[in-house]
């Protein structure tokens, strides 16, 4: 009953790879992450024109009918994998993931879905969900009620919303899309841990939006579309970890204390080894969940699985790939200038968005039947 | 070049002439390997097709379709996994044609003489001596020791000092050796589980005729590696579907015994599940990486994962059994033909599992050997490489 995708990269994959990591090289140098960071914009709005303009990457889960490139989750998770090892500061994994999947998990395809459907894959606009970046696929969502037309509530944590053109959000009477600078809307941004994924709180004050789906349909819809966030989160956590392990064994070989190359200590030469081992299990894992995602195989409680193995896996792992570069990069690696601490901070945000390993762990507990006491 | 639809069409040619219910199994696995049905990626004439090593599933598929015998891979392990690639790599065509048809019929079991008491990580610095006679015959003399199956053996995989005066790497050569030669003595070797899987051996002036030496005198060290290289791939390599393995009777035991069930014994069920999950598919992935001929370096990381996973899910399932797990299914010593994970205890899983962190290379060295060959890390300084065997410290 297990079914087992194809877990080598296509040709395809390895191209797209090859241009975003170059795009990012000199686009998102860590000193410019940083610089983002401090100036309080709310994402490098000029990386993110192109990416989504002249190479359309925010419209790979979209069929090419709908405006979009017609790709798929595993090529989305190569360009969440890319981002991620340079901690690149756009709303990609909320405005290019999660917002499509959810979209287009909506049984009905209205003429406002697929307004909305065609502008999030040319990028034009930013929209997310409005949903604590925490929230679990399945998990029940804030409360947000309908008084005469209008929208009544507050969203806590919302990732990217700051920077967002709409927000999507899921009321008693349905799923609607409210702009951002609507009446109505106060999008308060929070000072975050993770400098690299800015959050903001949400309040709706009577806000009125564009209905998008009727309230039975907006749930499963964003069931899914945090499921597909959770799932190519892996590979967010595989680019990071990577980048980490990477930086860290440079390092090590180049520096020299006690008339050796630090990276000759047996000490620390097991702990990359041990790293480099568990950092490489993301890879499977995140290409199983990303492929289920994309093609439904063995039905759905595969790609439940296949997600929720990758989460309850990634997560702890790619923190611990931040801790050791941090530690084994000495004082160095506790300055502010050193762009380790930007990986902790994502890696550390990570690992308790979309449910964390903790609510991951239940669900493979669920579907392996390996019931709690 | 054979394709796997050719390999299915000679299978199923064998399987006509030879139909298994009505032919013994001696004789359908002897017209197995003469259709080069055997290990097909091996040369023509030798059980092979000289056809790519992906190909080999899609006769195993056919074959057991029709409920054919195999011959039995798990008893003759260290033969086919480590004394073949090594033959095949080394020998020459009168030892290949000699050894490798016995072999993978089971016929001839092999065992490995290589550790020794002052010898097993540091494997170079062995001290069994070989010595060659005037009449061109090797005697040798030494102690090998933790020789798995020895006692069950026709031949073995050995190496011995030929060159005290080289530094170690450099004076050892690679033999094939009779265990049948009075000067062979296997002595069972008691381990933990009660059991004796591995023997000492004695070596007393053990005659080897120089046409059964494998590779050139004094670099048996190079050819040793292929032995090595290929057991940690035999002993990494063995994954299943999803929860196969050591996970199979624990999550078996969580789901039948619900009474047993507790919130702390439960986290530590889930996360060993999703490891266990999590290196499934990275064999997976290897063995695919494999099919299409780029092999990755998680092949040298796969025993560790296994090594570490075997011995914490046996000692969950000791845990979670409560009463049951203090007790033992039976200390006998026995002498047993192959390791059965599945068929004993959880005492006996949690106990035997320990060796795989020892057998093989032990996790340290393998830790190394990963820090070294896949992420370029420097050696560590080494006062052993330069000197002559003899003046070693030991
Ligand atoms: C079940 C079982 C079956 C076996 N079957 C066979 C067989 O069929 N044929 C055969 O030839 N051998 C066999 N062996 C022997 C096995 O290969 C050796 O036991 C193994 O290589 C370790 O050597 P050692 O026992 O001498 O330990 P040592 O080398 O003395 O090691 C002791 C400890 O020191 C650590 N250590 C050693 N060197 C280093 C280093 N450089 N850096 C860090 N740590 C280090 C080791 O990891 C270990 O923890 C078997 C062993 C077992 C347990």
């Amino acid at each position: 009953m297990s079914a087992t995708p194809s877990l080598l990269a296509t040709e395809t994959e390895d191209d797209l790879r090859a241009a975003v990591r170059s795009l990012l090289t000199t686009h998102s140098a860590a000193d410019r992450v940083l610089a983002r960071a401090e100036s309080g914009a709310p994402y490098d709005r000029e990386l993110w024109k192109t990416l989504t303009g002249s190479m359309g990457l925010a419209g790979l889960l979209v069929p090419e009918a709908d405006g979009g490139q017609g790709a798929g989750h595993r090529e989305a998770a190569v360009v969440v994998e890319e981002l991620g090892r340079a901690v690149a500061s756009v709303p990609y994994l909320t405005g290019a993931v999660v917002t499509p999947a959810t979209l287009l998990a909506l049984p009905e395809r209205t003429a406002e879905v697929s307004a909305l459907l065609a502008e999030v894959a040319a990028g034009s606009t930013v929209a997310v969900l409005a949903v604590p970046l925490t929230t679990a696929p399945g998990d029940p969502l804030p409360e947000v009620t309908t008084d005469g037309g209008g929208l009544h509530g507050t969203v806590r944590s919302v990732a990217d919303a700051a920077g967002a053109d709409v927000l999507l959000v899921a009321a008693d009477s349905g799923l609607y899309a409210v702009p951002a600078g609507a009446p109505g809307v106060t999008v308060t941004p929070l000072t975050a841990l993770d400098l690299t994924r800015p959050l903001a709180a949400v309040q709706l004050d009577g806000a009125r939006g564009t209905l998008l789906a009727p309230a039975a349909d907006a749930a499963p819809a964003v069931r899914a579309g945090l499921l597909s966030g959770a799932g190519l989160l892996a590979s967010e956590q595989l680019g990071l970890a990577e980048w980490c392990l990477t930086e860290t064994v440079r390092h090590l070989k180049d520096r020299h204390q006690f008339n050796r190359p630090l990276g000759s200590f047996q000490a620390l030469k097991h702990r990359l080894a041990q790293l480099w081992l568990d950092v490489a299990g993301i890879r499977p894992a995140a290409t199983a969940a990303a492929d289920l995602l994309a093609t439904g195989e063995g039905g759905p409680a595969e790609a439940q699985l296949a997600v929720a193995v990758a989460q309850v896996y990634a997560s702890p792992v790619a923190v611990r790939a931040a801790e050791e570069a941090l530690q084994l990069h000495g004082g160095i690696g506790m300055t502010w200038e050193h762009p380790v601490h930007l990986y902790l901070k994502r890696a550390k945000g990570d690992s308790v968005a979309f449910g964390g390993a903790g609510r991951h762990g239940q669900e493979v507990a669920r579907l392996a039947e390996l019931p709690a006491p | 070049m054979t394709d796997a639809d050719d390999l299915r069409a000679r299978t199923r040619a064998l399987l006509a002439d030879r139909p298994p219910a009505t032919t013994s199994r001696a004789d359908f696995l002897a017209a197995r390997f003469d259709a080069g049905l055997a290990w097909v990626h091996y040369p023509e004439g030798l059980g092979g097709l000289g056809a790519a090593r992906s190909l080999q599933s899609a006769v195993d598929a056919e074959l057991a379709a029709a409920g054919a015998p195999d011959n039995d891979p798990r008893r003759i392990g260290i033969g086919l996994g480590m004394a073949a690639p090594t033959i095949l790599a080394y020998g020459t065509e009168e030892q290949k044609r000699r050894f490798l048809r016995p072999l993978w019929l089971g016929e001839e079991v092999w065992c490995q003489l290589f550790s020794e008491p002052g010898a097993g990580s540091d494997l170079a610095a062995l001290s069994t001596r070989a010595v060659l006679g005037d009449d061109g015959v090797w005697t040798v003399t030494g102690q090998k020791v933790w020789t798995s199956s020895a006692h069950l053996a026709r031949w073995a995989i050995l190496i011995a000092r030929t060159d005290p005066a080289q530094p170690k790497h450099r004076g050892i050569t690679y033999f094939l050796c009779d265990m049948t030669d009075p000067g062979v003595e296997v002595r069972p070797l008691r381990q933990i589980t009660g059991e004796a899987e591995f023997n000492e051996v004695f070596l007393t002036d053990v005659r080897i005729p120089d046409a059964h030496r494998l590779g050139e005198v004094g670099e048996g060290w190079q050819v040793a590696r292929t032995t090595l290289m290929n057991e940690r791939v035999s002993i990494g390599g063995s994954t299943g579907g999803r929860e196969s393995g050591m996970i199979a009777p624990l999550a078996r035991t969580w789901r039948e015994r619900p009474e047993l069930r507790t919130h702390a014994l439960h986290q530590r069920l889930v996360t060993l599940w999703v490891d266990a999950e999590v290196a499934r598919l990275t064999g997976e992935r290897l063995r695919q990486q494999l099919a299409v001929g780029q092999p990755g370096p998680e092949g040298s990381g796969l025993k560790l994962s296994f090594a570490r996973l075997n011995q914490q899910i046996s000692g969950l399932e000791v845990e979670l059994l409560g009463d049951e797990g203090l007790l033992y299914d039976d200390w006998t010593m026995r002498r047993p033909e192959l390791v059965d994970f599945t068929g004993r205890g959880p005492g006996y899983r949690y106990l035997r599992s320990k060796g795989n962190s020892i057998e093989g290379g032990t996790s340290e060295v393998l830790l190394n050997i990963v820090a070294e060959r896949v992420l370029g890390l420097p050696t560590e300084p080494r006062t052993d490489k330069d000197v002559a065997w003899k003046d070693l410290a030991r």
